[in-house]
Order: C-alpha cells, then sequence, then structure tokens
C-alpha cells in the first residue's frame, strides 16, 4: 500500500506537487494520471525518496521508504528516465543491484529471462533499443519480486507488442495482490489497464476513484444521429422525453464508435451546437440526443418513416472525462475555441 | 504470460533468503560497478603504464646523459634525493588517472542516471558512498604501492650507475609507501569532487586544476602567506611524503604534509555525504 499525505514539493517558485493526498490498495492496477508537467514524476521520485518533499510524507506499507531495510524486496520502480550505465551489460546491471539486497544472481538470470533479455544479457546497455531499456527496466522493478510496483510511463515510446506486454504483465502482478501505480498521460491506455484512477492536473488531486466511475462521471451518454429530416425527429424525440442538440455536420470524421475525437456531447446537450467544427451544408445536420437509447431512436424513425443517415451510440471516453478534469489545470493553458480532443492524439488504440 | 505466470511461483522464494542489507553486500556491488565498466579498468591499466614507464624512461634518460654539460643541476638533484626524483616523474602525471578514475567513479552514476538505481537500492545514501570510497579505497591502495614499489625498484636499478640507494636507507621506505599512499588520498579527494560536482567533464577539470593549477597560481602569490598558500594545498602538502628527507623552506614535515591532504580529502567528503543526502538526485 502506499499513502500520499500532503505531498508538496516546490522548484523554486514552481509548486510542482501541491498538498497531494491519495492511497494506493493491493490488488488492482491504480492509474496515475494526469497532462505532461502535472507531477507525476515528481510525485512518484517522493515516493521512492529521490527527491525530497519541502512538506507532507510518502509511506509504503507504513514506512518511508528510506527506512526500508531490503527496498528492493518492497518496492520496485520503473523511472521514466534511463537508470543504466551504457558501458555495463544488462546482467552486472541487475548484478550489482542484486548484490546490495542479498539476492542471488541466479535470481537475475531470472529476469533477464522473464523480460526476454538472456540473448543480450552480456551486451553493453547502450546499444539498446527504448524496448530492451525499458524491459530491462522491468526486470530491475522485480528484481525483489516487490509487493508495490510503481511504473513511470512504462509504454512510453514502445511497440504495439511491447505496450501489450506492459499491460499484461501490471494486471497479472495486480491480481497476484501487488500494488501497481502506472503513471500516464495516455488516457486510452489507463483505460483499459487502470481499475482505478488518481487523476493530477497542476500538482493538485482532480479525482480518485474507480475507472469506470471516472468516466461515468466525466459526461452522459447520447447518440450521434443524422438525418435529411431533422425537424420531425427533434420534435418526436422530445416528445418522448429526450433532449436534441443540433449542428450542422461535416464532423463525419469522427472516430465514431470510440468517440475519441471529442465529439464535445460531454456535459450538455447545448455545448454540441457551435463546437467550432466548420459549418458543411451539403450535409445532413447532426442530431446529438441525450436521454434516450439509439434503438429507442431508431424505432421512433421507423415508425414515422423517417430516413437515418447514422445512428451512433457515443461513448463517453476516459479522455473526455481527463479533458473535463484537467480543463483547468494545462500547464499549457487553453485552446481558444479549438475543440478540447485536440490536446492529446486521441487515437485510439 | 506464460513466462510471467511461471515465475510468480518461483519468485517468492529468493525474497526470503537472507537478512538486511550488510556493509559487505554493498562492497559487493561497488565492486561489480567498478570491474564491470571498461572506463575504470583502462584508468587502472593506464595508471601503472604512464607511471611505471614514464619512471622508467626518465631515470633511464638521466642516466644516459648524466655527464651532459648542460644538465649538472640537475644531477645535482638527483644525488641530493634520488628517491624523490624517481617519484616526481612517474607519480606526476599518472596522479592525473587516479584524480580522474575517483571522479568517473561516482559522477558517471549521474551521468549516466545510474544513481538513480543505486539510491532506490539504498535509499538512505551514505552507505552507498562510504562501500564505494572503501572499495576503490583498497583498489587503488593495492595496486599505488604496487606501482610505487616497482617504481623504486625499476628506478633506483637504473640510477645504480650514478647513485646508490637502497630501501634501507633513511626515510626510502617511508617515501616508497608514502607514494602509494599520496596516491590514494588523492583518489578519495578526487571522488569527493567528483560527488560534490556530479557532472564528469566538470569534476574532472576541478581536480586536474586543484592537483595542477593551484600550486602554479599560488606559487603567483608574493610574500610568505603565498608561501604558506602553496604549502597547504593538498597536492603541494601531500607530494612531501614522497621525499626523503625536508628541504630547507619546507613549512611542513613530510607526515604533517600527509596529514594536510587527509584533512582536504576528509572535509571534502563530509561536504558530500552532507550534500548526497540533501539533494534531489
Amino acid at each position: 500500500m502506499i499513502e500520499a499525505r500532503e505531498l508538496t514539493k516546490r522548484f523554486g517558485n514552481t509548486v510542482a506537487v501541491d498538498h497531494l493526498s491519495f492511497t494506493v490498495l493491493p490488488g488492482r492496477v491504480t492509474g496515475f494520471l494526469g497532462p505532461n508537467g502535472a507531477g507525476k514524476s515528481t510525485t512518484m521520485r517522493m515516493i521512492v525518496g529521490l527527491d525530497h518533499a519541502n512538506s507532507g510524507t510518502a509511506t509504503i506499507n507504513g514506512k518511508p521508504y528510506a527506512q526500508l531495510v531490503n527496498p528492493l524486496r518492497v518496492v520496485g520502480a520503473l523511472l521514466e528516465a534511463k537508470s543504466v550505465h551504457s558501458g555495463r551489460s544488462a546482467r552486472n546491471h541487475l548484478l550489482f543491484l542484486a548484490q546490495t539486497q542479498g539476492l542471488p544472481a541466479s535470481r537475475v538470470d531470472e529476469m533477464l529471462e522473464l523480460v526476454g533479455l538472456r540473448d543480450v544479457a552480456g551486451k553493453r546497455a547502450g546499444g539498446f533499443s527504448l524496448g530492451m531499456s525499458q524491459r530491462l527496466g522491468v526486470a530491475a522493478a522485480l528484481l525483489g519480486d516487490p509487493q508495490v510496483l510503481l511504473l513511470d510511463e512504462p509504454v512510453n515510446g514502445l511497440d504495439p507488442e511491447g505496450v501489450l506486454w506492459i499491460r499484461n504483465l501490471m494486471k497479472h502482478l495486480a491480481s497476484q495482490g501487488k500494488t501497481v501505480l502506472v503513471s500516464s498521460h495516455l488516457m486510452n491506455e489507463m483505460a483499459v489497464t487502470a481499475d482505478h484512477l488518481i487523476v493530477i492536473g497542476r500538482g493538485r488531486l482532480l479525482a480518485d476513484a474507480a475507472t469506470d466511475e471516472v468516466i461515468a462521471r466525466g459526461s452522459g451518454q447520447s447518440v450521434r444521429v443524422r438525418t435529411p429530416d431533422p425537424d420531425r425527429l427533434t420534435r418526436l424525440i422530445q416528445a418522448e422525453g429526450g433532449s436534441v442538440a443540433v449542428s450542422t455536420a461535416a464532423a463525419g470524421t469522427a472516430a465514431a464508435g470510440t468517440g475519441a475525437a471529442g465529439t464535445g456531447a460531454a456535459g450538455s446537450v447545448t455545448t454540441a451546437a457551435g463546437d467550432g467544427r466548420p459549418p458543411d451544408s451539403g450535409e445532413a445536420p447532426v442530431l446529438t440526443v441525450t436521454g434516450l437509447p439509439a434503438p429507442r431512436i431508431g424505432e421512433l424513425a421507423a415508425s414515422a418513416s423517417i430516413v437515418l443517415h447514422e445512428l451512433t451510440p457515443q461513448l463517453a471516453t476516459l479522455e473526455d472525462a481527463f479533458l473535463e478534469l484537467t480543463a483547468d489545470s494545462l500547464e499549457f493553458g487553453h485552446f481558444g475555441s479549438e475543440p478540447p480532443a485536440a490536446v492529446t492524439d486521441g487515437s485510439p488504440r | 504470460m506464460s513466462a510471467i505466470a511461471t515465475s510468480g511461483q518461483r519468485d517468492t522464494a529468493p525474497a526470503r533468503r537472507g537478512g538486511p542489507a550488510g556493509f559487505g553486500r554493498l562492497m559487493l556491488a561497488e565492486w561489480t560497478k567498478i570491474r564491470s565498466v571498461r572506463s575504470t579498468v583502462w584508468t587502472l591499466l593506464l595508471f601503472v603504464i604512464i607511471t611505471v614507464g614514464l619512471t622508467a624512461l626518465l631515470s633511464w634518460l638521466s642516466v644516459s646523459h648524466w655527464t651532459g654539460p648542460r644538465a649538472p643541476a640537475r644531477d645535482a638533484t638527483i644525488v641530493a634525493d634520488p628517491v624523490g626524483f624517481i617519484f616526481g616523474a612517474g607519480i606526476g602525471l599518472g596522479q592525473l588517472t587516479i584524480a580522474v578514475l575517483g571522479v568517473l567513479l561516482i559522477a558517471t552514476e549521474y551521468s549516466t542516471g545510474v544513481i538513480r538505481a543505486s539510491l532506490l537500492a539504498v535509499p538512505r545514501r551514505w552507505p552507498m558512498l562510504a562501500a564505494k570510497i572503501v572499495v576503490f579505497t583498497i583498489i587503488v591502495l593495492v595496486l599505488a604501492e604496487i606501482v610505487a614499489f616497482a617504481c623504486f625498484f625499476i628506478g633506483s636499478a637504473i640510477l645504480h650507475s650514478r647513485v646508490v640507494v637502497s630501501l634501507s636507507d633513511s626515510g626510502v621506505l617511508r617515501s616508497t609507501i608514502g607514494a602509494g599512499l599520496y596516491l590514494t588520498v588523492l583518489g578519495i579527494l578526487s571522488l569527493a569532487i567528483g560527488a560534490l560536482i556530479r557532472h564528469t567533464a566538470a569534476a574532472i577539470s576541478t581536480a586536474i586544476g586543484v592537483v595542477f593549477v593551484l600550486p602554479i597560481l599560488s606559487g603567483l602569490l608574493p610574500g610568505s602567506w603565498g608561501a604558506h598558500i602553496n604549502a597547504y594545498l593538498p597536492e603541494q602538502a601531500g607530494i612531501l611524503i614522497t621525499h626523503t628527507h625536508e628541504v630547507s623552506g619546507d613549512l611542513l614535515s613530510p607526515w604533517q604534509g600527509f596529514g594536510v591532504l587527509c584533512i582536504w580529502a576528509v572535509l571534502l567528503l563530509a561536504a558530500a555525504t552532507y550534500l548526497l543526502d540533501r539533494r534531489d538526485a
């Protein structure tokens, strides 16, 4: 279990982490989410004692990291930056770490095997690709079979296979009852990996809840409808108790299934109109319907013989929820009339 | 996933073995760090080659040009203190490699990021530095004493036709052992500089500045206070222990000079340890 209490870190006049309190429980993957510069790495570095907090405490199983006797047997940390001498072999890097903890050298070979670096164990780590370096970092983190794992942006720069490997590894470790805290600025990655989310922005806690809850809290579900006869359909829907927002189409490029391109449906129906999309008179207008499920809308249209060009349920994504939460805390400020999804590379995984 | 799953059953076993982290383990880890990087091995090799090679070369050159008309003053100094000449030749340059090694040992941890792994493993921090210093001291002391005695025997054998000097002569054994001690403490001082500055190039420059440049600069200072400053500089004070006897004008005895060097090293190490604890890694 990891506990942060009122953690605060200042760099000069900048407050990187601001009275941050949270608890990370064992047995599940906890995502540590926030935009770049939100203070994720600094918080993790404070948890493992690399950075000193200006005030507040961080403990692991009730103890500050510095008081752990064989810390690598309790906590495994994969931090963002490389921490391997380029001239040292992978095996020797793990060997010296194992020796500090009184672990046998055979454990080093086990880890090299586990992360798939056995064949390059004797090679200088300086020649490793990013993916291999990450794997070596994972091997170092798992060396002491720790109960607590901290992974800072572990999938950064990995190929899809590597991403999947890390994702499965984290889930597997959590299923063994370990405490897993993984930071990321990729919401989609967290949506499929984390059971629980701690969201921070500008060093402050924005949310600490189950992933589903964070998504649900972000925005209600909506249905995207395109029809050449919007007025009649709108009346029908409103008669059924749904609400409708009309916007001129053109945004048909949205990855509708995932909603990742920011349909603007988030929150209230009124935001859908005039959400910055360029007008396009040639297409059927888009209705964003809330309060009615897609099948019911289809039935209504059929009963009145209204032609539908599109009927797509819009799932609120973690990304929408995240952007809503962090809208005020982005280090680089607001984006004017741009749709908020432009902040990320909303590509669905 | 199958690989992960199978290890999951096994990997609780090693964690149950063994007690708390002892200092011996940390020394073993530091030894692994030193031996597993080429630059440290090469620097030690360079130290041996430069020191022994230069001693032999300069001794041979002196002997072969002994009667040369342009060299009587030099010949006179060799006759006055042959041991000081022997050690002055090779160690003058060889000490540079030891200083560089001391700096590299800690500064490269910062430049490569290994320091993060090291401090995650030893979060109290100072035991890591202490283990590093102990291992470094053992390696350098053993090697430097071997090199010092090798220099003495090679140098005295080459000079034999002109000057006869033996280990049993007054002050000779102390000078020879002292040469190894001097190199070792100079290395520790350099390691402290590396720990304080944390950037390899800047730390090496500083160490070289302390060993080679400061004595020259302070030598330019006028009057007796300039001489005093000069005498108490680490290199100037420490090298006295390689002289068989005091020369008129020496402000410190050989052992006093060595003591001054040790005080420098201890002060810098104390500062390095304090900052290691206080600074973010």
